[in-house]
């Protein structure tokens, strides 16, 4: 009997004890300096280790065949900027990247002076933060080609790229580190799947920074930039989604 | 041996402190992990998995129902996945429910906070629990099944004594029986190292670093869903393992996982 009791009082303290628990991790969760001085704890090491461990290492490519038959896109799938739908109206002939920021000589490029570089083309995956993953392949400029270029400060820590598309009148925009930045197969892409890159992926050209997840992947970029900080630019986050929705901003996983 | 007088203990710190961080962050991870699998409630096998690719497992929110599909099958499964009623009474259309999901809303940043957070506890102890255990012998002696117990008649008396829920007393209590070293030597070094595994060979840098996960795996898609279920094995044996304690004296094993209880008072 006394078992029986024992056995009843454990499983009973179990239900009693479970949903309190969770109410208190969803407030733990929902309060700021816990979520800031504890649960960032992951990314800030996931950051370290992966530079640590893998600062130079090559993203996995693959053979045409393991190509995802249908690549499904992310993020927004146009742009309604006036000036951006003005040039994919006119197939980007009098767009221009703009580089600027920390560098020594900014630049201004078309899409033709982009192609008439050496391209690299590479057959990767994309992993989207949900869950979702695609292999596509993509063509375009090593970005470190540009940087150096453009000749960038020694100062520049971060590279900003500014977009056309945006979330409720708020413009898409990311960031990287130098060490993806001038990563070798860091390009800003210009085709995908042996054609122009489509709009619905963010013609006229994208970012793939292979090591990355899918909103690191910014799509119809139109300015980068190189800065020694973060805080100044958007909400300070160092992203859309970084701003507007707290996810992570080095991520890598 | 002399129960009364000896310092011999039944479970050792290490075991101790490692098995009560190990429910902290397991709970949490299997929780904040449901909340990561809403985002995009379909597996796949292979190296890629996105639509239109063929899911073999995804939890569907149909305009009235919710339902699971896996091989081929449709379960309904309206009330608990795919579509269920919140605790203000407003149904919702998302794959697992509020109770189970940390934070109990739909929130993938916050959700990844947790998850990554104590991914970094989760994998520290099992490393350092795996190395010592090792390093001390814990595993050869206490956990690896000698060849006597292994033979087909010890296995056969072992099951049915558990069937029949007769649990060794006194003395044989103070060791593990057949089916526990078992139990916890396939969880200890398969369950618990491929749970973290699957979850390294989720991310594209680590990938980078480590292809060899991509062999391992067989691509980014399918350890996604060895991830989910391994997830699920370690759910089962949790639920095996709380099963026992209660049926064995849940006071007595309780107490003893967090003192060490001595050995030969047995149960």
């Amino acid at each position: 009997m006394g078992n029986l009791l024992t056995r009843r009082g454990f499983l009973a303290g179990l239900s009693v004890s479970a949903p309190a628990v969770l109410a208190g991790c969803d407030r733990l969760g929902a309060s700021s300096g816990f979520r800031q001085s504890f649960l960032s704890w992951g990314e800030w090491l996931n950051y370290r280790a992966h530079r640590l461990l893998f600062a130079d290492s090559l993203a996995p490519e693959f053979s045409e065949a393991e190509m995802s038959p249908v690549f499904r896109t992310n993020g927004n799938t146009m742009a309604g900027d006036q000036v951006y739908r003005r040039h994919l109206a006119e197939g980007f002939a009098n767009w221009r990247l703009e580089v600027g920021g920390m560098v020594a000589k900014p630049m201004r490029l078309s899409l033709a002076e982009l192609k008439t570089r050496e391209a690299k083309t590479q057959i990767t995956e994309h992993s989207c933060v949900e869950g979702w993953t695609a292999i596509g392949k993509w063509t375009g400029v090593p970005l470190w080609s540009i940087l150096n270029e453009a000749g960038i400060a020694p100062e520049a820590r971060y590279i900003v790229f500014y977009c056309a598309d945006d979330f409720r009148g708020t413009s898409y925009y990311e960031s990287i580190d130098m060490v993806d930045a001038m990563h070798p197969q860091t390009i800003l892409a210009y085709g995908m799947n042996g054609g122009d890159l489509p709009e619905k992926h963010g013609a006229p050209i994208r970012l793939r920074v292979e090591r990355q997840l899918g909103y690191k992947q910014a799509k119809f970029v139109m300015r980068i930039e190189a800065v020694a900080a973060l805080e100044q630019i958007g909400g300070g986050r160092g992203g859309y989604w970084e701003d507007a929705g707290r996810y992570a901003w080095y991520a890598g996983i | 041996m002399d129960g009364e007088t000896s310092r011999t203990v039944r479970h050792r710190i290490s075991t101790r402190v490692w098995h009560w961080m190990n429910v902290l962050s397991l709970a949490v991870m299997l929780m904040s992990g449901l909340m990561i699998f809403n985002a995009h409630p379909h597996l796949y096998w292979g190296g890629h998995g996105a639509q239109p690719d063929m899911p073999w497992f995804e939890i569907v929110s149909l305009q009235a129902r919710g339902e699971v599909h896996v091989a081929g099958l449709s379960i309904d499964t309206t009330g608990f996945l795919g579509r269920w009623t919140d605790h203000t009474g407003v149904v919702r259309s998302r794959a697992f429910p509020e109770w189970v999901t940390l934070p109990s809303g739909y929130n993938l940043a916050l959700a990844r906070d947790w998850h990554l957070t104590f991914a970094w506890l989760f994998m520290s102890g099992l490393v350092a629990y795996l190395g010592r255990s090792l390093w001390n012998g814990h595993l050869r002696r206490d956990l690896l099944p000698s060849l006597a117990e292994a033979s087909p008649a010890h296995l056969g008396r072992d099951i049915l004594d558990h069937l029949r829920l007769r649990f060794p007393k006194g003395e044989a209590a103070s060791r593990y029986n057949v089916l526990q070293k078992l139990a916890y030597l396939s969880v200890l070094v398969g369950l618990l190292p491929g749970m973290v595994l699957s979850g390294l060979a989720m991310s594209p840098a680590v990938l980078a670093g480590w292809p060899w996960l991509l062999v391992l795996f067989q691509g980014h898609a399918s350890a996604r869903s060895v991830h989910f279920i391994s997830a699920a094995l370690i759910v089962g044996f949790v639920l095996v393992h709380l099963a026992m304690v209660v049926l064995s004296g849940p006071i007595h094993g309780i107490r003893s996982m967090i003192t060490g209880g001595r050995v030969g008072k047995g149960a």
